[in-house]
């Protein structure tokens, strides 16, 4: 990295305001830098640039036309003005343009005040959206996937979702045919459960409109809560107390857990438990499972499958090795199991009769409830629905429940008590952190004076750490995004890996960035780590926390005593333990 | 432009996939060369169904999206399969003005198909083309490989019936 | 090879070229195989040439295929060489007339003076023979880029050579520092020929100021434009001075290779290119350490696939790529940042055309062509409403009168001219008040036009010039990418309104919409494909105002070309009853009975105009 001293400043004048900015930077980053904010919509620092939807026209002093402001670099003594009469006309048409292709239904649209392009329109007084009505094509709804629901007739052809899709390196997603009739579809226009789409969802956080969006289960649930026959169950993934807030305006990262669980009461579910149980019994499960391959000889190195997306990813793109895979099941599948199993014997009801609602950071949940090998119990589905942190804020909303001014409540009991290890689960290098926490001191048979692992700390892609734990090196690796899942697998399918331990996540940054997260519109993801800032209070939540350590949670002590017996035993690997299957690229 | 997706079953000869096999191998190291093996691909079937597709994503080691997009994006690459006689209809500036468009309309209407389109005995099929190169004889069309200049609108017909009684 | 090797090679093929020579043919005898010749009927004139030569036994007469020799109007054409004669260009061609001039010139030295060119145009005098140099078509050319299409076997590099050719590189490789060559460039004032104009000197001076472990040089011979191909005619006929040009730039910009980005349409030119390349390669003209000098430099083509957005030079290193044809934004500019994100320069293929000889005769020699700030020549494709079609290279600064009316032969028929069209889908049209612009870069762009690739289309007063503004939007709404808003949807807008004019559905606030939208899109979108498809319509507009308000508050078409605004009518005295029409109508719209004046039942009528072209007496006009 340069140092200050040897990044050249260029000085030029936005607005009339002089300013200094690195050489290399964008108009765009000069002009935020002193707070002027040109509005955008294709652009995604470093994924997306590429100047397509001309939003961010600026005037440069001396150029022949208008510029873009995005991916336009400074130059000495260069004069921008950012919000001319040109400037702002030539925006209004370029929206009024776009709005002539747009499925105008914002009334009810889910984007409906997320909407990028809804609040620009707002901003430059589009006043007649049918100014340059006519002909369009019109496309069929695809929501034949589990997780999502795609509407071209909403599209702006941004690409910020073929960006995405690109950056997740699945790339199933993409521009086709030319000119007017270019859209955004799969190959031969597949439907997208056609392809090798791994359901992560980061198409959808990053679309600026309606037209990718998670499907909505929240009627299914609803209909639960309302039918007397059912016991509604839910539980909330660890990231989701810190990106809720979110979407009812609190600060990014801010833990709003005991409003949460509040909000969680009065839509009237029976039972409000923490998804961090789950995650501590997969580290129970899993560290031992880690522990049983390295001591008798298993398939090394061993990698986690808590993240749906990454397992469908490893099942399309990597079947042969699906032996690496740990099989435990994910933390929200492992809950749901121990519900209908254990928790129903306590309450003596039929697991029929029990509802299991998952609120999920991620959309590839939806299709993970869907997998054959998730059954506990018979035919009946672990998890019944899972909803995103996005659903259950609407939900929240329309049932009326004013989440800013709710009290702080405890999640339920037993199913609940997560530990520290459990919420950083949230965050890319938990998992490994947590399971390191256990396999650590199972080893050593010592209390760890340092918990916090920092190697596998942060956002970068790929992490690794080499530790001497009992006289024996374990070499982990962490990776999140499926592009640098890529990476590692690669490298283990050439035999070059000799890692131990692998932690891979399908969202880059882990869940806490995950496709069912509130959204956030680019301009704040494009100056803002979300990823780093959502994890940063996950890691003061686990600071925080009494018991840091699965192993030492009671609720774990208890579950095994109770009902478990021992990590990994048989009626363990019956309920907590799943199955991977080769998936076809093509269909 | 939207390309028409043939629904025709694909039937490739080993022959075939062999020949495609060979182009691969010679440019499957260098992703640049897509281009290059799709147009020798076309060669080979005469078109890019998405078994064909299929076979080129895989040996190019390249997404089939990637593949699609770049078939759907130049006017080339062909979904469908083409007519036993394919029909294009110079469309460029020096033939439009010597009214190109009369001789395209008349075929259009003989032929029951838009540009774009091949009959249904599969015998001809229709495009329109961007100057190729004989403004000196505007307008122009082309039947295969043979060149029809200075038409008339009334000369399409016979000229198609001659294609028709030769199948 | 040495650079004695190249002269000895030089002197030697070019007695072998030279009729009457001790190593030479006693005559030669080219063919124009362009394709346009070839589609004009040239397979059969050199089948019957050979056939004829060899039942007569006549030995030492070379027949040769040639490039195109630029008169498409009278394809197919034989020339031939004689010693002691000026060359004699035969027009028209079929395989009798050419079994005749075998036997009549070639065997018993009588030329056949009716098959001439001179007889042809009807400017010689019968019986005598008017060398094509002398024709109104020739005589104000001036053929740099063209010098060799129709002249040499564009297959064969010893032909090339015995033109001077490689004389050029070997120049440079063994006497110019890289720096000299771009110098040279700079002072030639050659400016590119693919549209916009920029300075090529500069151009490749910006490359290679710029360091890296590689460059590249593209040349873009993706000819889009649908009314231009001098760019086939140079890769079909001359496509060893590419390669040269090629390597000259390499040298010069430090580039070690260079990709050939050629229209798949173009096959004859492919093949060209490769026998070229390969030929090269064979002789070390390519490859490595040229004229001993060090300098390496190799060559690649490859194919494009049907898209004009691939003209553009960041969509074309995209396509090279292997990519959908998108442009990208510039900055950063392909001489810092292009083919592969390495430094790249651009040129089309008559730009590089122009450059062996630029530096083989040194730039002053070019720079006296033209005018102050447009050097040099320019091939124009004149095509449209004009007598005499075809390619003709002309200095800067000739006037569009003397283009249409001299060398073009005026507008056939007996029409009257309307208005001339330039720079294609990109370009607009020049009203006869404008006859008299001496043609350059910037004239042409401060009369609302502009150079383009060298389309030059001549309308009479039977285009309608809206019908004319639509054609190009529709070649633009079809050709646009799709990456930016304004251009992908603004021109689809813009087509919508010009149906609505062309149908008679306008209203006079949708030509205010019109020019709205198109100032926006020219304004606003990413490459220049956007930025310049509304000027077809802005240039009609500004010129042809009247024709577009008579559209809309008339609902009247003064051209008579927009079919909806259109009324086929049977004028009753002249129509006399033979039921001809009736017959041809596909709607059945005509009634009538025998020897009575027909009708036209307006509300069956499709507007097809087969009644019309049908009736022998001239009963049916349109109105």
């Amino acid at each position: 990295m340069a140092t200050a001293e040897t990044v050249k400043m260029i000085n030029l004048k936005i607005n009339g305001f002089p300013v200094s900015a690195p050489a290399g930077s964008t108009i765009l980053e000069a002009a935020r830098s002193i707070g002027i904010e040109i509005p955008t919509l294709c652009y995604l620092k470093e994924i997306n640039e590429i100047g397509a939807c001309r939003i961010c026209m600026v005037e440069v002093k001396g150029a022949r036309s208008l510029v873009t402001a995005c991916v336009f670099p400074v130059a000495e003594n260069m004069e921008v003005f950012t919000n001319t009469e040109k400037v702002r006309r030539s925006r209004k048409l370029t929206l009024e343009l776009i709005l002539s292709t747009h499925d105008k239904n914002c009334l009810s649209c889910v984007r409906s005040g997320t909407c990028e392009l809804q609040q620009l329109c707002k901003e430059f007084g589009v006043d007649d959206p049918d100014y340059y009505a006519g002909g369009n094509v019109h496309y069929a709804f695809d929501d034949s996937a589990a997780h999502m629901v795609r509407d071209n007739n909403k599209c702006i052809l941004c690409r910020r979702c073929v960006a995405a899709c690109d950056m997740q390196c699945i790339s199933v997603i993409g521009a086709n045919a030319r000119g007017f009739d270019t859209h955004i579809s799969s190959a031969f226009d597949k439907d997208l459960a056609d392809v090798s789409c791994i359901s992560c969802g980061q198409c959808i956080v990053n679309c600026p409109t309606g037209a990718i969006v998670e499907k909505d289960e929240s009627a299914a649930v609803l209909k639960a809560i309302n039918d007397p026959t059912k016991f509604t169950v839910v539980h909330t993934a660890p990231s989701i107390r810190v990106t809720l807030g979110e979407a009812f305006g609190y600060k990014i990262g801010t833990n709003v857990q005991g409003q949460m669980v509040a909000a969680l009461r009065r839509l009237g579910f029976d039972k409000v438990f923490d998804t961090d149980f789950g995650a501590d019994l997969t580290i129970m499960e899993e560290a031992h499972e880690f522990l049983d391959r390295v001591q008798n000889g298993g398939v090394l190195p061993m990698i986690t499958s808590c993240s749906p997306g990454w397992v469908k990813y490893c099942e399309h793109y990597y079947p042969d090795l699906l032996p690496h895979l740990s099989t435990c099941k994910s933390p929200q599948q492992m809950q749901g199991a121990i519900i209908k199993t254990y928790y129903a014997q306590k309450l003596n009801l039929d697991p029929k009769d029990i509802f299991v609602v998952g609120i999920m950071p991620c959309t590839a949940k939806k299709f993970e409830n869907k997998r054959d090998d998730q059954h506990a119990v018979d035919d009946l589905p672990d998890v019944d629905v899972s909803l995103t942190t996005r659903e259950l804020a609407r939900m929240i909303d329309s049932a009326g429940v004013y989440f800013r001014d709710l009290p702080e409540e405890e999640f339920d009991n037993p199913l609940a008590d997560g530990t520290g290890a459990a919420v950083i689960f949230g965050a890319t290098g938990g998992v490994m952190e947590a399971a390191l926490r256990t396999a650590v001191e199972t080893l050593t048979g010592e209390a760890l004076q340092n918990l916090d692992f920092q190697e596998v700390r942060g956002t970068e892609g790929i992490k690794e750490a080499s530790y001497n734990v009992a006289g024996m090196e374990v070499k982990v690796a962490v990776a999140s995004g499926t592009k640098n899942a890529k990476i590692l697998m690669d490298k283990l399918a050439r035999g070059e890996a000799d890692y131990h331990f692998i932690e891979i996540m399908g969202c880059p940054g882990g869940c806490v960035n995950g496709g069912g997260q509130p959204i956030q519109h680019a301009v704040v993801r494009n100056f803002h780590d979300l990823r780093a800032m959502r994890a940063a209070s996950l890691y003061d939540a686990d600071r925080n926390l009494p018991v840091r350590k699965s192993h030492e949670s009671p609720a774990m002590k208890l579950i095994y005593k109770d009902f478990l017996g021992e990590p990994g035993s048989h009626l363990a690997h019956e309920l907590l333990h799943t199955s991977y299957v080769a998936r076809p690229k093509y269909k | 432009m939207v390309k028409k997706i043939s629904k025709i079953p694909f039937e490739g000869t080993p022959e075939q996939a062999q020949q495609l096999g060979a182009v691969i191998a010679q440019y499957k190291h260098d992703p640049s060369q897509l281009m290059t093996v799709m147009q020798k691909a076309q060669v080979i079937y005469g078109y890019l169904p998405y078994e064909v597709q299929v076979m080129i994503a895989d040996g190019m080691d390249l997404p089939l999206e990637r593949v699609y997009g770049v078939s759907t994006f130049y006017a080339q690459f062909a979904l469908s399969p083409a007519g036993k006689y394919s029909i294009s209809v110079c469309l460029g500036t020096a033939c439009y003005v010597k009214g190109a468009q009369g001789i395209l309309d008349r075929i259009t209407e003989l032929l029951g198909i838009a540009p774009g389109g091949c009959t249904e005995d599969g015998l001809f099929s229709l495009d329109a083309c961007r100057c190729i190169g004989a403004c000196g004889l505007a307008p122009v069309m082309m039947i295969n490989d043979e060149v029809y200049g200075n038409l008339a609108p009334d000369q399409v017909a016979p000229i198609l019936e001659k294609y028709r009684k030769t199948a | 090879m040495t650079l004695n090797e190249l002269n000895e090679m030089q002197t030697q093929a070019k007695a072998k070229l030279t009729p009457g020579d001790a190593n030479g043919p006693a005559i030669r005898i080219v063919v124009g195989y362009a394709t346009c010749g070839i589609a004009a009927g040239a397979r059969p004139v050199l089948q019957s040439l050979r056939r004829e030569l060899e039942s007569l036994g006549l030995q030492n007469v070379l027949v040769e295929e040639t490039g195109c020799i630029g008169m498409c109007q009278y394809e197919p054409i034989v020339e031939l060489y004689a010693p002691g004669q000026p060359k004699t260009t035969y027009v028209r061609m079929n395989a009798e007339k050419a079994a005749r001039v075998v036997h009549s010139h070639v065997a018993n030295g009588k030329l056949v003076a009716e098959y001439t060119i001179g007889a042809a145009t009807g400017e010689a005098a019968e019986g005598e023979i008017l060398p094509l140099t002398e024709t109104n078509f020739y005589k104000k050319q001036r053929r740099i880029a063209l010098r060799n299409c129709g002249v040499i076997d564009p297959e064969s590099l010893e032909q090339y050579i015995a033109m001077d050719g490689y004389q050029a590189l070997a120049k440079a490789l063994t006497q110019l520092q890289p720096g000299d060559v771009i110098q040279i460039l700079k002072d030639s004032g050659l400016r590119g020929r693919g549209g916009g104009g920029f300075p090529t000197g500069l151009k490749w001076s910006f490359t290679a100021a710029n360091q890296a472990d590689q460059k590249y040089v593209v040349c873009n011979a993706d000819e889009g434009d649908p009314g231009a191909f001098m760019d086939r005619s140079v890769l079909e006929g001359d496509p060893h001075a590419v390669v040269e040009a090629m390597a000259l730039c390499g040298y010069a910009t430090g580039a070690s290779e260079g990709y050939i980005y050629v229209r798949a349409e173009y096959p004859i030119a492919v093949k060209h290119l490769e026998t070229a390349i390969a030929q090269a390669k064979e002789r070390g003209l390519l490859g490595k350490n040229i004229f001993d000098s060090g300098f390496d430099f190799d060559l690649h083509i490859r194919l494009g696939a049907g898209a004009f957005v691939c003209g553009e030079e960041t969509a074309l290193m995209t396509s090279i790529e292997g990519k959908r044809g998108e442009p990208r934004p510039r900055p950063p500019y392909p001489a810092v940042k292009g083919l592969f994100a390495r430094p790249t320069t651009e040129n089309n293929v008559e730009t590089f055309a122009n450059v062996p000889q630029i530096i083989l005769h040194g730039a002053p020699d070019f720079a006296a062509l033209g005018t102050e700030k447009s050097k040099g020549t320019k091939v124009f494709a004149l095509g449209g409403k004009i007598s005499n079609t075809g390619l003709v290279e002309i200095p800067m600064g000739t006037t569009l009168r003397e283009i249409i009316e001299e060398i073009g032969g005026g507008i056939p028929d007996g029409k009257k001219f309307k208005a001339a069209q330039t720079g294609g889908p990109s370009g607009g049209c020049i009203p006869e008040s404008l006859i008299d612009t001496p043609i350059d870069y910037d004239n042409l762009t401060a009369i609302g036009s502009m150079m383009g690739s060298g389309g030059l289309i001549v309308m009479d007063e039977d285009n309608c010039m809206v019908d004319i503004a639509r054609f190009f939007l529709d070649f633009t709404v079809d050709e646009s990418c799709g990456k930016c808003s304004p251009c992908r949807i603004g021109t689809k807008r813009m087509m919508e309104i010009l149906d609505k004019i062309t149908e008679g559905r306008a209203e006079m606030a949708d030509l205010d919409k019109l020019e709205e939208l198109a100032y926006h899109i020219k304004e606003n979108s990413l490459c220049g494909l956007g930025q310049t498809a509304p000027n077809p319509v802005l240039a009609t507009m500004k010129h042809f105002r009247a024709e577009y308000e008579a559209h809309v508050r008339e609902g009247r078409c003064p051209a008579g070309v927009c079919k909806a605004l259109l009324n086929y009518v049977i004028i009753p005295d002249a129509c006399r009853g033979c039921t001809a029409c009736a017959r041809v109508c596909p709607v059945g719209a005509i009634s009538g009975t025998v020897k009575q004046a027909h009708i036209i039942d307006r509300d069956k009528c499709i507007k097809c105009g087969a009644c019309m072209t049908t009736c022998r007496f001239g009963a049916i006009e349109k109105k």
